[in-house]
């Protein structure tokens, strides 16, 4: 049992996931707390260079091999597994993004180790880890701690820490870990599909109407597409409205959409999920409109109305088109 | 013909309040409404698009819960080969454990492994871990999470997997089954069921029911949850009232700060 504190650096596509330099943050105070190393793990193939900017990390364990250019789920879990089993960190820390959805669970599955997953913060406790996690889609907070000495698989939502705090000029020292990657696994890569263009583009916009399932059905965007217009703006919209199809993909807000950071996001009838919120945190001014006063959207906005959204927008496009008038008249 | 299950299991509906047990440490199951885990209704929805255009024998196996019967009935109805509900489990149980009651079912019940296991991607309780990364553990299969598409590999065996990754790109993956696969969302909406649909199934189909006692501790629980609460709305929003021309009124005077009322 080395008492290391792990963190998966996730790559893609050649370039270290901003997720990871949050993580490092994390892993930082982790270890710092409790006076051990800090090792970051890269897997992929060619990513050598990558580990230079992963100095926050004390030294970079480098998985490399030409198999592993592309992230296959079970094949990323297989060579992670005996290296975790050999030099048993205290924990190792997983980014919960689409990327390594589900190594981490597969390495707790395969070695019989403690999962935390949706893993918000974490500290040491009497020197025992105990992590802070958010579930039930943002609602419920709790605060968990592994049983038993082995390493603790913690899955971590995105900023869990500012990333600019996982940054470093300092160069890490690397060791290369040999890995042989099975060569003909059950789960093999074979292509990746650029989206679409859309008709906007969402992280062009100055305003986003953003729609969510509290607007009921197809026919009701209509009302956020009126408002959009009166503000010179677009509507977005959170997954489900996308799973119907009431919007395409391109619309979509979110961990598997787009990043936005519009002057105006106003949220229609949006819970708050981690997974809609890591794409619209930081928009400069958010306003959200939901029934439910719990909802965890009120937890990033800036303004919040509890009421029907259907009820409020037309009132609402109203007092704007009402007020442009006002203007243009006077002026 | 290809062999499908799907595992379907019940949360809490977020859009209730949700209470915290006396305990401090989990939900009062008492006072949830239960619905189906979304992505695992997306699961059940890509299995019957994949019997439709391609064939296969789907099974949905589910935990029992309140309100799973009609789950259960509406994939039946929705063309479904047979529904199985396993009773006799304690309420709160680990992922860990959910994972280990479906293995049990997939092996004993089912007989042969199925050529793909679908599960939701992931549950919002999922706090242990996600259920089927931990299944294919347990059975020795690979696994794959959010995917949006399967279809039959139109240059070989297997099937081809689509997978969401960041910014709406996807991937493709080959998938040689027998594989665990995680669905973020099917193909299609998850078809909805008529009541008369829905009421027709309940008369005429079964739902096979599958005891699978678990000991009535957890089995050695490899976490623990020392406390669990409500997180505090409003941490950081101005809560407007007031009546709805009102509150336009106020919101309005936040767009024209914005700049965003061109006068
Ligand atoms: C791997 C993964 C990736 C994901 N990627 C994304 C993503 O990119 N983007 C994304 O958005 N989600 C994503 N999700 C899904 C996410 O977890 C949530 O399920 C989703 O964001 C919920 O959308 P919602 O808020 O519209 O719906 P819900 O959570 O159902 O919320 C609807 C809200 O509307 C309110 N409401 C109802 N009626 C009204 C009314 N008349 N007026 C006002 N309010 C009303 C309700 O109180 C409720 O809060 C992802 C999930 C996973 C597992
Ligand atoms: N409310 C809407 N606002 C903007 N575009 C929409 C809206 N509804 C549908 N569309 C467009 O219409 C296309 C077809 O929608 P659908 O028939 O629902 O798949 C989508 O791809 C969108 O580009």
């Amino acid at each position: 049992m080395s008492g290391d504190i792990w963190v998966l650096a996730e790559q893609w596509r050649g370039r270290i996931s901003e997720i990871t330099y949050e993580i490092l943050a994390l892993g930082r105070d982790l270890a710092d707390e409790a006076g051990v190393r800090l090792e970051a793990v890269l897997v992929g193939s060619h990513v050598r260079g990558l580990a230079d900017t992963l100095g926050t990390a004390d030294s970079v364990l480098l998985i490399d091999h030409p198999l592993l250019a592309e992230p296959v789920t079970p094949t990323y879990a297989d060579v992670l597994a005996p290296l975790l089993a050999d030099r048993s960190p205290a924990a190792f820390l997983v980014p919960l993004t689409n990327i390594s959805l589900g190594i981490g669970t597969l390495l707790a599955g395969e070695l019989r180790l403690p999962a935390v997953n949706f893993c918000r913060d974490a500290h040491f406790v009497d020197r025992r880890l105990r992590a802070t996690c958010v579930l039930y889609g943002g609602k419920i907070e709790a605060e968990v701690t592994p049983r038993g000495g082995a390493t603790a698989i913690l899955g971590i939502w995105p900023h869990a820490r500012p990333p600019e705090k996982g940054h470093s000029k300092r160069l890490p020292g690397v060791e290369e870990i040999a890995a042989s990657p099975d060569a003909a696994p059950a789960i093999r890569f074979r292509r990746y599909i650029n989206p679409p263009a859309g008709d906007v583009d969402l992280t062009k916009q100055e305003a986003l109407v953003a729609v969510g399932r509290g607007m009921r059905s197809k026919e009701n965007l209509e009302l956020a597409e009126a408002l959009a217009r009166g503000i010179g703006g677009a509507v977005c919209a959170s997954r489900p409205v996308v799973d119907q199809h009431w919007l395409p993909l391109s619309r979509q807000v979110g961990k598997s959409g787009l990043t936005v950071k519009p002057k105006l996001y106003f949220a229609l009838g949006i819970s708050g999920a981690p997974e809609h919120v890591e794409g619209m945190r930081k928009s400069d001014c958010i306003i959200a409109v939901n029934t439910d006063p719990q909802a965890p959207i009120f937890n990033v906005a800036n303004y919040g109305v509890v009421g029907d959204a259907l009820e409020l927008l037309p009132v609402l496009t109203r007092a704007v088109e009402g007020r442009k008038r006002a203007g243009g008249g006077a002026g | 013909m290809m062999k499908i299950a799907v595992l379907l299991k019940m949360a809490p509906d977020v859009v209730e309040e949700l209470e915290i047990a006396a305990s401090g440490k989990s939900l009062d199951f008492k006072s949830l409404r239960m619905a189906p885990n979304e992505s695992d209704e997306h699961a059940v929805e890509e299995a019957l698009l994949l019997k439709e255009r391609f064939g296969a024998k789907v099974i949905v196996v589910a935990l029992e819960a309140p309100e799973v019967d009609e789950a259960l009935f509406g994939a039946l109805a929705n063309g479904a080969d047979r529904a199985i509900k396993i009773t006799g489990l304690r309420e709160n149980l680990t992922t860990a454990e959910e994972a280990d009651v479906f293995t049990r079912v997939v092996r004993g019940e089912i007989g042969a492994i199925p050529d793909l296991i679908l599960t939701g991607v992931q549950a919002i309780d999922d706090l242990d871990g996600l259920i089927g990364p931990l299944i294919a553990c347990e059975l020795g299969l690979p696994f794959l999470g959010v995917v949006v598409g399967l279809s039959p590999c139109p240059d070989g065996a297997g099937m081809v997997a689509l997978k969401e990754c960041p910014g709406g790109v996807r991937a493709e993956f080959d998938v040689t089954p027998p594989a665990v696969l995680g669905i973020q969302a099917a193909e299609r909406p998850p078809r909805y069921v008529p009541l008369a649909k829905l009421q027709a199934a309940a008369h005429t189909k079964k739902i096979e029911l599958v005891p699978v006692p678990l000991p009535t501790d957890p089995v050695n629980p490899l976490i623990e949850v020392l406390r669990m609460r409500r997180r505090a709305p409003a941490a950081r929003a101005e809560m407007l009232s007031g009546s709805v021309e009102e509150i336009a009124g106020r919101l309005c005077e936040v767009l024209a700060g914005q700049d965003l009322i061109e006068e």
